[in-house]
């Protein structure tokens, strides 16, 4: 199966990793990804907060520009998936505005006809490709590996999509399927404070600390995740959490398809998890075991 | 989408009146936000939201302020822009009320009015955030936290150094900015776009202003695009 990819801005740069990982699993479970040409940034939630039809109009020139290829659109960072599929939505429910963005792509030569479905690799590796195929696929087991599923607010919200809102549970099953433990983890789809990590960091450092000491507690190896600014802000401020709150946090964030390609057999390098800012090289040796 | 029929007691100040009419005209790109009429004061977004308690107004307490015509308060308070848009609220509310992206069209209703809570320069973040954008067609994360520093802490600039510098180690920042390749056309979008957003008042200003006098000579009019 083939689906155009729209990586985004962070998937660039500071989580090439994701991006890495992500293009790995999918090329070993027989699916290409082919990147979306001349993506523009999303958005994200700062542009519709500003101008709202601007945010939405160029939200929606990645839709026009995927229309062409008559394929689903593949988008791993959560504030991405959940903009392209609110602006999709939002076209969708109000003709009138439908009218009016496209009038602003038509100065691009663009028109869009609301025809692209938005997916999260989440979605695509367990609804298309199926657990099955996963299974068959896996090189090793995960030997047990405690794991923390966070989903992060984002791909499972506003609207319900591809899992459950409040207890979704297919990187649960995925893992299992795996090889892997799940751990009880009732903080899945809580805030991680998102942006507010710049505008209010004491908001935002109360937020990830609940998150992680819910990992702790519950003995978990790793938390798994599948959003690039939950990763950020979980791994890169356990420093000022501990700072902060007297801990001695050291909790391995990883994303989720870094573990599956451990499982599919493609080493630390391959899959960034050596970028990693905590040490997770260790969790290779494991799975090999 | 139009809201009809949302009253409010007494007689309101022309302030509250007419910010009253720009948040209506906000929400009217918001499907269903004409649910806020059905609001039961039950308090189940305030206990879903994970950041109610630093909140000076909490989201219960933000609709029941719409509804008794107070829109002036719930601008100063620091409420809408501690927001993280995690959307639990809104998938939690037995009405059916689309919090936040009401609370996304009273961020906008404080930007355009520019009504802030005092001392707060949170709107800046998005504000950068847009100049990069429109700069580049995607976004540069270092670029945009110097950006936002500088118009509000740059003494911040120095703590963000530590971990600067780790992230550096591990190859994860990125110095250059990435570029999209149809800048043009990709800024023929926004100005187009931009029509649509502007207050009513501010395009029937530039209408005037281009169509009367020196600047009605030039040729690249906001009004051109508009036809």
């Amino acid at each position: 199966m083939d689906y155009t990819y729209y990586p985004g801005c962070s998937l660039e740069s500071a989580h090439s990793s994701y991006s890495d990982s992500v293009k790995k699993v999918f090329n070993h479970l027989d699916c290409n990804l082919i990147e979306l040409e001349d993506w523009n940034c999303c958005g994200a939630t700062a542009y519709m907060s500003v101008k709202e039809t601007v945010g939405f109009a160029i939200s929606a020139r990645n839709l026009a520009l995927a229309e062409k290829h008559k394929r689903d659109l593949v988008a791993p960072c959560s504030s991405c998936y959940t903009i392209l599929a609110k602006t999709n939505r939002y076209l969708k429910e109000l003709p009138e505005f439908h009218q009016t963005i496209n009038e602003c792509l038509k100065e691009a030569n663009l028109t869009y006809n609301l025809s692209v479905n938005i997916r999260h690799p989440l979605d695509v590796l367990m609804n298309d490709i199926g657990i099955e195929k996963i299974k068959q696929k896996a090189k090793h087991n995960l030997n047990g590996l405690k794991i923390a599923n966070y989903y992060g607010c984002q791909i499972v919200r506003p609207e319900r999509g591809f899992d459950d809102r409040e207890e979704p549970m297919l990187m649960d099953d995925l893992f299992e399927a795996l090889g892997g433990v799940n751990i009880y983890f009732p903080f899945k789809v809580k805030c991680c404070g998102g942006m507010l990590m710049t505008t209010y960091e004491d908001v935002a450092i109360k937020l990830s600390k609940e998150i992680i000491a819910s990992a702790v507690e519950n003995r978990a190896d790793c938390v798994v995740t599948t959003c690039p600014l939950c990763q950020m802000n979980l791994e890169a401020y356990q420093d000022v959490i501990n700072k902060e709150y007297k801990t001695n946090y050291n909790m391995p964030i990883l994303f989720f398809t870094q573990i599956m390609g451990l499982a599919f057999g493609f080493n630390n390098k391959e899959l960034g998890i050596d970028k990693l800012l905590i040490d997770s090289e260790k969790f290779s040796d494991l799975v090999i075991k | 989408m139009k809201i009809e029929n949302i009253k409010v007691p007494g007689k309101l100040s022309k302030k509250e009146e007419d910010l009253r009419e720009s948040f209506l005209r906000q929400l009217e790109v918001v499907p269903n936000s004409e649910k806020i009429k059905t609001c039961i004061q039950c308090g189940t977004c305030t206990g879903s939201c994970p950041v109610s308690y630093a909140m000076d107004i909490s989201p219960r307490e933000l609709i029941a302020l719409f509804r008794a015509g107070d829109l002036e308060t719930i601008l100063n308070s620091k409420t809408i822009w501690v927001c993280a848009s995690c959307y639990a609220c809104q998938t939690r509310c037995p009405a059916l009320i689309k919090i936040t992206d009401i609370i996304y069209a009273l961020k906008r209703l404080a930007m355009e009015k520019e009504i802030y809570p005092p001392n707060f320069p949170v709107h800046s973040l998005s504000e950068s955030f847009v100049k990069i954008m429109n700069q580049f067609g995607r976004l540069h994360e270092a670029r945009l936290l110097v950006y936002y520093f500088l118009k509000t802490n740059p003494a911040k600039l120095f703590s963000f150094m530590p971990l600067g510098l780790r992230m550096a180690k591990k190859k994860r920042i990125g110095y250059t900015a990435s570029k999209i390749k149809d800048l043009e056309n990709f800024k023929k979008i926004i100005k187009k776009a931009e029509l649509s957003d502007m207050p009513r008042e501010v395009i029937e200003k530039a209408y005037l202003e281009k169509t009367v006098g020196y600047s009605a000579v030039e040729k690249d009019t906001v009004l051109e695009s508009k036809k």
